[in-house]
């Protein structure tokens, strides 16, 4: 059973799981990052990513592009709505205790949550792939589809990005500043609020993004919001919480561990997920690459 | 006002509760022994989001373990009603015992999202362990605990068995309010206090702060299992959703509806919750659109919850007498 060419599926699989994973995840982190607030409705988001791309394909028909079209106008959707969200409701809660922030995201779970069921039914919905990537290779015996191997490259080059958006931009050393002092970014005469609106568009958007993208090779469902949060929680706990190379070495370890987990457990490859969590939480409370958080 | 608070007011909501079989009607039991049960959950609730400040997401859990341990005691193995309670109560513990040790560490928003990753396995094991808990199906039939005993009580000889249980469940939630209450008045209890408004200024003198928030979660869980078994049996069957995340998040926001700042308010909250369900999913099935829509009403105009805007409301009414 342990085949070259059988632990390379795995490893493939795995990779391409961790890579959908990232850029879902990596919005979540990147909010806490700046905004201090942990976004429960991140894989509401995600969801409705994934509704509003089948929605979009299905006005577009079955041209060719419809896809490419679908996959940046979901996104751009949910962007909007996260700014909208955190405009008009959120702001008004960053100065009250935490919980308060907590729980707002999370009734937007309930909301959303429903919004979908009655917008698009509970039955599960399917988008074909791209004509463009429906192929797949052959490499050393194993089937790697095109769609795979394109999340697999687009992942790392949406961490680079972020990355150099944040690092080397004069948005990105504002954006930095914000997140390690509001207070004296602001009175240095920044516009800290919009700053803080484009970020959480930015995390919406790569939440819409991987929601959207997931489309051809998972089928939507109304319990899909759930099942990613917590799956993106156990990614930022191992990675560490606010860190983007945490996000994505979470991502990573997250996406082989369920892959190869397997092997041990079959069935039940969740539980070797979580028995690494809790010894990540165990020797490094704070994630692997995460600073502790001061509170 | 003095005189007003004199009054014993849980006693008399006790009493004026246990009349409740005498009023004939069988749905008035139904809604009283729901009640009753869900008070319970959301003040075992309310000893980690009120008492020690910390935000849990997947309390319906430990709920979950205690309704899946008694239930499968009872039908599965024929063990009687007061131990397989016990069993219930004391496993939701264990399991807390366990899940709390990593939702403890570090910040609070870890224990956040842990709390509600360790719920989804509880639930995900509920769900697919089919050879013991059912799994999808969940458990049907769970016998009722055997109360023909009471027959020999005068008064409660005529009274069906619902009736009969309703009493039973009646008394031990009473029992477990008044150990909550003795446990949040004790010094325990203050020092939770204490870490909720300020966990450095705690630890300063001496308190080991992660002990104190394992033991309140332990507690928390060991109550919401007492809560969870009882209302299995009510149920006269167990299934996944008692561990699924919206059940946490009905149990939250019922603290949250009846004032998560005071001891009876999430009890308060439980009662108006449940009301509210059977008048409106009467009218349409997506109840927890409202449900949120009802937590982002309340964080937004009334963060103290009901009981909270009736003190704010009786404080005001003083303060124009005194004026």
């Amino acid at each position: 059973m342990l085949t070259p060419s059988f632990l390379l599926a795995q490893f493939q699989s795995g990779l391409t799981a961790a890579m959908f994973l990232f850029i879902v995840a990596s919005g979540l982190s990147l909010i806490f990052g700046v905004l201090r607030v942990l976004n429960f409705a991140h894989g509401s988001f995600y969801m409705l990513g994934a509704y509003m791309a089948w929605q979009v394909t299905q006005w577009l028909g079955a041209a060719s592009v419809s896809f490419w079209i679908a996959v940046p106008v979901a996104a751009a959707t949910v962007a909007i709505l996260g700014g909208v969200i955190e405009r008009l409701l959120l702001r008004h809660l960053y100065g009250r205790e935490e919980l308060y922030q907590l729980l707002f995201t999370y009734a937007l779970v309930l909301i959303l949550g429903d919004a979908a069921r009655i917008l698009w039914g509970t039955q599960q919905l399917a988008v074909p792939r791209p004509p463009l990537l429906a192929g797949s290779f052959d490499v050393m015996g194993i089937v790697v589809p095109h769609y795979n191997l394109f999340i697999i490259v687009l992942g790392p080059l949406v961490a680079l990005g972020c990355w150099l958006l944040l690092s080397r931009t004069g948005t990105g050393r504002m954006i930095r500043a914000a997140a390690w002092d509001r207070e004296m970014l602001s009175a240095l005469g920044a516009d800290v609020g919009r700053l803080y609106t484009l970020m959480f568009m930015a995390g919406s958007f790569l939440a819409g993004l991987g929601g959207a993208l997931v489309t051809p090779v998972r089928s939507i469902t109304p319990g899909m919001d759930v099942d990613i949060i917590v799956e993106c929680f156990i990614v930022v706990v191992i990675g560490g919480l606010g860190s983007l190379w945490g996000t994505f070495l979470g991502a990573i370890i997250f996406g082989q561990v369920l892959a190869f987990g397997i092997l041990i457990l079959p069935g039940f490859s969740l539980f070797a997920v979580f028995v690494l969590m809790a010894f990540v939480l165990v020797v490094r409370p704070a994630g692997l690459l995460g600073r502790p958080v001061k509170r | 006002m003095a005189l007003l608070r004199r009054v014993p007011w849980a006693v008399l909501v006790f009493v004026a509760a246990a009349t409740v079989p005498w009023l004939g009607s069988r749905f008035y039991t139904f809604l009283a022994t729901d009640i009753a049960i869900l008070a319970l959950f959301a003040a075992s609730l309310n000893l980690l989001l009120g008492y020690t400040g910390l935000v849990s997401f997947g309390h319906a859990a430990y709920f979950g373990i205690g309704a899946y341990t008694c239930a499968i005691l009872m039908k599965t193995h024929g063990v009687p009603f007061v131990p397989a309670l016990l069993a219930g109560t004391v496993n939701a513990g264990a399991c807390a015992l366990v899940f709390g040790l990593f939702c403890v560490r570090s910040s609070r928003i870890y224990f956040s999202m842990l709390t509600l990753a360790f719920a989804q396995i509880v639930w995900a094991v509920c769900f697919k362990w089919n050879s013991v808990t059912g799994g999808e199906q969940g458990l049907n039939n769970v016998p009722y605990p055997g109360l023909d005993w009471m027959a020999v009580i005068p008064m409660l000889g005529d009274l069906r068995a619902g009736d009969r249980y309703y009493l039973v469940v009646l008394v031990l939630v009473g029992l477990a309010f008044a150990a909550l209450k003795r446990i949040v008045d004790s010094p325990f209890g203050r020092i939770l206090t204490a870490i909720r408004e300020n966990a450095e200024r705690a630890e300063f003198v001496g308190v080991d702060v992660r002990r104190y928030q394992l033991a309140s979660f332990v507690v928390a869980g060991a109550f919401a299992g007492f809560a969870g078994a009882l209302f299995g049996l009510f149920n006269r069957g167990v299934f996944p959703d008692f561990a699924h995340w919206s059940k946490s998040a009905e149990v939250l926001i019922m603290a949250i509806l009846g004032g998560f700042g005071s001891f009876w308010g999430p009890a308060v909250g439980a009662g108006v919750l449940v009301l509210l369900n059977q008048q409106i999913t009467s009218y349409t099935q997506y109840w927890p659109l409202i449900l949120g829509s009802i937590l982002i009403v309340l964080l937004f105009v009334f963060p103290g919850g009901i009981v909270g805007a009736l003190q704010a409301a009786v404080r005001r009414l003083k303060e124009r007498r005194d004026a």
